[in-house]
This record gives structure tokens, sequence and C-alpha cells, in this order.
């Protein structure tokens, strides 16, 4: 227990510490939400869509949540040749207990993410119609369990950084797209709504879309629902590919 | 229980990654309260031993006693009865130097009451305690490397693990850790267990030495012996007529790579 307060503690603590890395991460959510709702706004509001940054703002939250989390797990990587990893394995502490603290804080500071996010987006100029901080917390956890979990069995399959271009441009960036994060999901062709059918972002960001405006396509106890078994099966498969890990 | 005199004991340990067998039916033993070399060239199965020694690795067979436990189900003991001191930095470069000592008195569950002033002690005995409160980022190789032993020593170990502790490091440096390393080893009664390629170091400091090639074991003694056999002049010498000339290209993974981009990365 302490094992896994301690993990949870030590990243918690390098996020505030690199300020550098806070800022940098946020300037991709912001020129988002800038260039896009003053851009696509209007074009968006003619087209019969409604407020475009009403639509947007949980979308980019969403995306800010899955680009930490993510990067996140991933960095096990890096830490297992130069990092704080090698130490806690050969600490008399199980492999699950360290999977849990590395997932909970990694899962902690992209909630933090999500937050500030949210906060610049309220400055641009988006209004919560409807706003459960309950819910969209719990929306952000799940996403930020999720991810964290799916960078931490990536990572764990990874021998080093080669992969990492692979991985944002063939699974980030279409988790992204394809999440309705950016566009209406119900006019894409057959095919690509499938795909975000499969993109448990997808249930992410609808669910947010709920918890902060009250508009969801699917229902947020359904988009509970899947979030909530596919952040269990994620940290299962993480947690048994870390299990693995031989350094 | 009596205390027996070996506090390593390695029968018949054998690694294989697929094709590759890295250590082959070695055996040795460590007594306790010694400084024991483990030396070899690049590739030869140094830090693959290490590794299963510490947990990190399962043998494909053999066995291992490390202060009378089972690597393989004693994982726990075994655990507490080592430190170690990576060949990489395992260090957490966004901590202090204090911050990095309290972590590990928390995963080794050391209680409260004592862990404040080992931690004190400690950090004084490496001459540290006047930078506890400095990020390790802003460390030196050398004062890393120190924190790394005084962390590995916190839980008071039995024995303490170097894989190649000195590397990259000035000669002031390597004079001044293994001038920590004698005496912890006198006072503490500490078995210290190092790779190094620096074999001067290892005539100097070790009592024993076991030679290590294509992952067998072929020569073991003390310094003495092995020079003697040799008929060589030091025990450099010596390992270079058991080991031979050629030099050993270790195949360039991806570890090498990141290991020098790392370093590209700190000395910007």
């Amino acid at each position: 227990m302490n094992a896994i307060y301690i993990l949870w503690l030590r990243q918690v603590k390098r996020y505030f510490r690199s300020k550098s890395r806070i800022i940098g991460s946020l300037g991709q959510p912001f020129l988002f939400l800038v260039a896009l709702s003053f851009g696509l706004g209007p074009i968006f509001q003619k087209a019969g869509g409604g407020n475009y940054m009403e639509f947007l703002a949980p979308g980019v939250i969403a995306m800010g949540i899955l680009f930490t989390a993510l990067f996140s797990g991933i960095e096990i990587i890096w830490d297992k040749q130069f990092g704080f990893l090698k130490e806690t394995l050969v600490a008399p502490v199980t492999r699950i207990e360290i999977m849990i603290g590395r997932t909970l804080g990694g899962a902690t500071i992209s909630m933090i993410q999500g937050i500030i996010v949210l906060i610049i987006a309220a400055f641009i100029g988006f209004t919560f119609s409807y706003t459960d901080a309950v819910v969209t917390l719990a929306f952000m956890f799940l996403v930020a369990i999720i991810f964290t979990a799916l960078g931490t069995a990536i990572a764990s399959m990874l021998e080093d950084m080669q992969g990492f271009q692979l991985i944002m441009n063939f699974l980030v960036m279409p988790i992204f797209f394809f999440s309705g994060a950016l566009f209406p999901l119900n006019d894409l062709p057959e095919s690509l709504r499938l795909v975000t059918k499969f993109n448990p972002l997808s249930y992410g960001v609808d669910g947010l879309r709920g918890a902060l405006v009250g508009s969801s396509n699917y229902g947020i106890g359904f988009d509970f629902m899947i979030l909530a078994i596919t952040s269990a099966v994620l940290l299962l498969i993480g947690g048994y590919l870390f299990s693995k890990i031989e350094i | 229980m009596p205390e027996e005199s070996a506090i390593i004991k390695v029968v018949n340990l054998t690694k294989k990654f697929g094709d590759l067998e890295a250590v082959r039916e070695i055996s040795f033993e460590v007594e306790r309260g010694s400084i024991f070399a483990f030396l070899g060239p690049n590739g030869a199965g140094k830090t693959t031993t290490i590794k299963m020694l510490t947990t990190l690795l399962k043998p494909t067979s053999g066995q291992i006693l490390i202060n009378g436990f089972n690597p393989l189900t004693q994982q726990d003991e075994v655990r507490r009865s080592f430190g170690i001191v990576f060949q990489d930095p395992s260090l957490d470069d966004e901590l202090t130097a204090k911050e990095n000592m309290e972590f590990h008195s928390v995963l080794y569950s050391i209680p409260a009451s004592l862990k404040k002033h080992r931690i004190e002690e400690l950090l004084k005995f490496t001459e540290l305690w006047e930078r506890k409160d400095d990020l390790v980022k802003n460390f030196s190789g050398g004062m890393r490397r120190r924190l790394e032993i005084a962390r590995g020593l916190l839980h008071h170990p039995k024995i303490l693990f170097l894989d190649e502790p000195t590397l990259g490091l000035d000669p002031q440096t390597r004079n001044h850790i293994w001038a920590y390393i004698k005496n912890l080893n006198q006072k503490e009664k500490i078995t210290v267990f190092f790779t190094t390629h620096y074999i001067a170091e290892a005539e100097q400091s070790a009592g024993k030495v076991a030679i290590i090639d294509h992952g067998q074991i072929i020569e073991r003694g003390t310094p003495e012996e092995i020079i003697a056999q040799a008929k060589a002049a030091s025990l450099e010498d010596a390992f270079i007529a058991f080991t031979g000339k050629e030099i050993r290209e270790e195949a360039a993974d991806s570890k090498e790579t990141m290991r020098s981009n790392r370093r590209a990365w700190r000395h910007r």
C-alpha cells in the first residue's frame, strides 16, 4: 500500500516540478481551441451544428488527457534503462503494486492536465451549460486510466524509443481524430463509423460532452459502462505485460 | 541458524536467450564479509549473472543462494539482503537526494523511527548531506554514484552489488568511491560483489577474483594467485593473457544507442 502511494506521489511531484513540460503540453490544446473554434466555429454554426466551442471543448479536454496519459505510460521505455524503474524492480514490492502506483500517478497528472484545459477553454469562451463536477471527473479518470494502461502495455513490449513515431501516427492521432472530438460522427461513412465505435476515446468524449454540456450520443450511462470495462481489460493486459518486463 | 561462511552460492547456473547461452553452468561462492571482483570482457555474461543474483532475471537452470535464500522462491528475503548500484543510473533526477532516499526507505518498509536517522547518517557518510535538498539532476557523476551507494545501504543489506560502479568517473572520484567501499566492508562487514573494466581496481581491492568469458568462469582465486598462474606482472596482464587480445564487439543494441543519446542529452 505504501509502495503504491509513494510511486503515485513521485509522479505527481515530478509533474509539478517540470513547469516547462506543463506549459509545453498545454500549447497544443490551446492552439486547437483557438484556431478551430474561431476558424471553423462560424461554418459549424451556419451548417446548423450549434455552438462549436461547446462541441469542441470536451473533445480537446479528452485530447489533453489522452496525450498526457499515453506518454506517462510510454515513459517506462526510458525508465527501464535510465530511471527509477530498476530501483523499484529490485525492491521487495510486487510488480502489481508498481504498476498500480505508476498508473494511478499517470492518471492523476492526466486528470490535472484535463482540468487545466477545461479552465483555459472557459477563458476563451467555453460556457458549460450543464455541469456535473463528479460525473466530469469520473469520465476524466476513466479516460486517463485507459490510456495510461495502454501506454504501459505498449512500453512493456518495446525496447527503445524508435517505435515512438509509429505509435504517434498510427495509434494516438487516429484515436484522437476518430473519437468525435473535432466533428460529429453521425455523418461519417459506415466503415469509419465502425472504427469510431471501437475507439474507447469516442465514449470518453461523448461522456465528457454529456457531463459538461448535457448532450451525448450514446447516453452517459452507456459511455460509463464501456469505459469502465475497457479500463479493467487494459489494466489487466498492461499489468500482465508489465509483470513480464525483463531488463 | 548458524551463519554459513558463503553468503553467495551459485551452482551450475545457466541462462539462455533463445539459442544464445549467455551464462554456461557457472559455479562459485563468495565468502561472507569479503570483497569479490567479477571480471570479464564485454558481453562475457557479467551483467546477466548479476541480474540473476538480484532477482531481475530467472535462470534457465542451476541454483542460487543469496544469504541463505532462494531468489526464485524467497524473492523478498533475497531483495532485502542486498543493495545494488546498477551500471546505468537509477536515481530519479527530478527528485532531491533526500527524496530519493525517502522513496527507497518506503519501498523497503524501513520504520519511520529509523528512517530519518539512517538517511542523515548515510548522506553524511557519502558527504552529500549539504546537498540533500538539491535536485539530483544538478549532481555530478561522482555525486550520483555516491548517492546510489548511500541509497543501496539504507536498508542495511548484507551484500552490496556494484555493476561497474566507477564507469566514466575520473581517477580522483574513483579513488574516493573505493575508499568508501573498503571502509564499509571493514567497518560493517558488508560483502561487496563488483564488476569493473578497471582491472587495477580489482587488484587493489578484491580479496577474490573470478574471470568470466564466453559465459564460463575461466579463472578463480586471489589476485596474487591469478597473477602467478599467468606468470604476469599485474592482474591486468593476467586478465589479457586469459581472455585473449581480441577486441569484443558487442552487438550495437538499442541500449547502447540509448546510452549514447542520453550522454549527448545530458551534456547539452
